[in-house]
């Protein structure tokens, strides 16, 4: 199917001005399997992100180790209102509660992007994804490399015409690290708190050092996340919010200047 | 519009066709193997059916993790419950003596039990980890009979699917499946840290289940009915938890 798809884009997507031929590939800036999983991991990050935040408000408090209750010393509290009113938060009254619906989304979200990041893995170790698209060029190992990067970020200088077909070494890294790092991490701190699956792998919450260990690592991790949300769409924003969308939507990045 | 070559339409035919196919097929066996939640329905139902069907094939036979006496938890904290019914408050203030546990349903021989009778049998104890949904746990040495032992006193018949079991207090009921109700660390339990089971706790009775968020371990239990057939009970969905939104399966 979408070995199908990216040939049939890749005819259409053929430029009409010889001298775009140079700057463009001949395939899509980002293949079809490439796209549909970047949207389906968005959405499932929102509703994760949303639900989370309402599961944290029954508990707002962080422990450490294996057990933690209102009547053990927390290691933070987050300063919000609970939904539920033997949490002592200091706010005079209580949440409504969220957590039926708000678990029951969280987890059926994070099947579907636990299936679609299994699907972009595999498919990228396959197609030479991570290969040609994401690890670092060796030349680009050095500092110079990364200087050379850094400067160009410091200076807030404009993105060339390059960049809109391929990524620098910083942005390499940095999507390795989320691919291949936070986002594991994340599954693994989110599974040690299913008292089932650690019945089956006890190792799951053994290694983190504890249930409220890996409930506060799942939190940490998921702010980890934010972040590179944050950073990730404000770098969208510089480099041209339209045609980056265009790129991530129709696989088609303009070779021109964005209109804006 | 671009065109379909035949070539295409074949491929895409035959991929839906299996598609569709494999669904088919794997609902089936679901639904044969007991891997079909009761509140598969609705909204969350791929969610809670895929949680359910691959937690119970992992976890068929695993045990909760047990812990040592120097980790259980000082103070095992008691969790808000509604004010107590009436009926159960003259049970208190007799200490429990006329408090029975009837076990009816799919079982050759009905019968009530009394604290005092619980206790006679083989006792057994578990160190393990309460857990809420909430996120807070702690742990306690729970003492009580395995649900196992009872379901063999009664003479629990082979087409039984799952143990519902009931609160005195209203709208309190849950269920499990024969995997969990016949599973070792699955207890009636009486006591707590080498004492009666605290009224907090859940005392006089609590089944308990570590495998399973907190929820799922209820308190005051007082009735026991074994079925083949959730959808006689309540709304059909298993127990009292997916009608106010919440899993019937409580391993997550």
């Amino acid at each position: 199917m979408s070995t199908l798809e990216s040939a049939q884009l890749r005819l259409e997507s053929s430029p009409t001005s010889p001298a775009a031929d140079v700057l463009r590939p001949a395939s899509p800036r980002h293949s079809l399997l490439v796209r549909i999983s970047h949207w389906v991991t968005t959405v499932c990050f929102f509703a994760l992100l949303v639900t989370g935040a309402e599961i944290i408000a029954s508990h707002p408090r962080f422990y450490w180790g294996e057990t933690g209750n209102v009547l053990t010393e927390p290691l933070f509290k987050i300063p919000i209102p609970s939904s539920r009113n033997l949490v002592p938060t200091g706010y005079g009254y209580v949440l409504p509660d969220q957590n039926g619906w708000s678990r029951a989304l969280h987890f059926q979200a994070a099947w579907v992007l636990v299936l679609t990041g299994l699907l972009y893995v595999f498919s990228g170790i396959i197609g030479g994804h991570f290969g040609t698209d994401l690890l670092p060029k060796k030349a680009d190992l050095s500092w110079r490399g990364f200087a050379g990067v850094i400067a160009h970020h410091l200076r807030f200088q404009k993105s060339d015409e390059e960049d809109a077909w391929s990524y620098n070494v910083l942005q390499r890294l940095t999507y390795l690290f989320v691919i291949f790092v936070l986002f594991p991490l994340v599954i693994w701190t989110g599974l040690a708190m299913s008292p089932s699956f650690d019945s089956a792998v006890p190792a799951t919450v053994n290694l983190l050092g504890g249930r409220q260990s890996a409930r506060t690592l799942h939190f940490f991790v998921s702010i980890a996340l934010v972040l590179f949300l944050l950073v990730h769409v404000v770098m969208v924003w510089r480099g041209g919010f339209k045609s980056r969308m265009r790129a991530m939507i129709t696989g088609n990045a303009p070779a021109g200047k964005e209109s804006k | 519009m671009r065109k379909l070559s035949r070539r295409k339409l074949i491929a895409a035919g035959l991929t839906t066709a299996a598609g569709v196919s494999a669904v088919g097929v794997a609902a089936k066996l679901a639904q044969e193997y007991g891997l079909v939640p009761p509140d598969h329905g609705g909204l969350y139902g791929p969610g809670e059916t895929l949680t359910y069907a691959s937690l119970r094939l992992l976890t068929r036979h695993s045990l909760a993790r047990e812990f040592s006496r120097s980790q259980i938890s000082p103070r095992p904290f008691p969790n808000e419950i509604a004010p107590l019914s009436d009926e159960f408050k003259r049970h208190q203030a007799a200490k429990f003596v006329d408090w029975r546990l009837t076990v009816d349903g799919l079982v050759d021989r009905p019968a009530s039990f009394s604290v005092e009778q619980l206790k006679s049998y083989p006792s057994n104890s578990q160190i393990t980890e309460t857990v809420c949904e909430e996120g807070w746990s702690y742990i306690a040495e729970w003492h009580g009979v395995p649900l196992r032992y009872i379901l063999n006193l009664v003479g629990a018949r082979p087409e039984a699917k799952y143990v519902v079991y009931f609160s005195i207090e209203p709208d309190w009921w849950e269920s499990i499946d024969m995997a969990d109700a016949t599973h070792p660390q699955t207890f009636i339990t009486y006591g707590m840290n080498g004492d009666a089971l605290p009224v907090g706790n859940g005392g006089p009775l609590r089944m308990k289940l570590p495998r399973q968020l907190g929820y799922k371990s209820v308190k005051f239990l007082r009735h026991l009915t074994i079925t083949d057939d959730l959808k006689k009970f309540g709304k059909g969905l298993g127990s009292v938890s997916p009608e106010t939104g919440y899993a019937w399966f409580a391993g997550i």
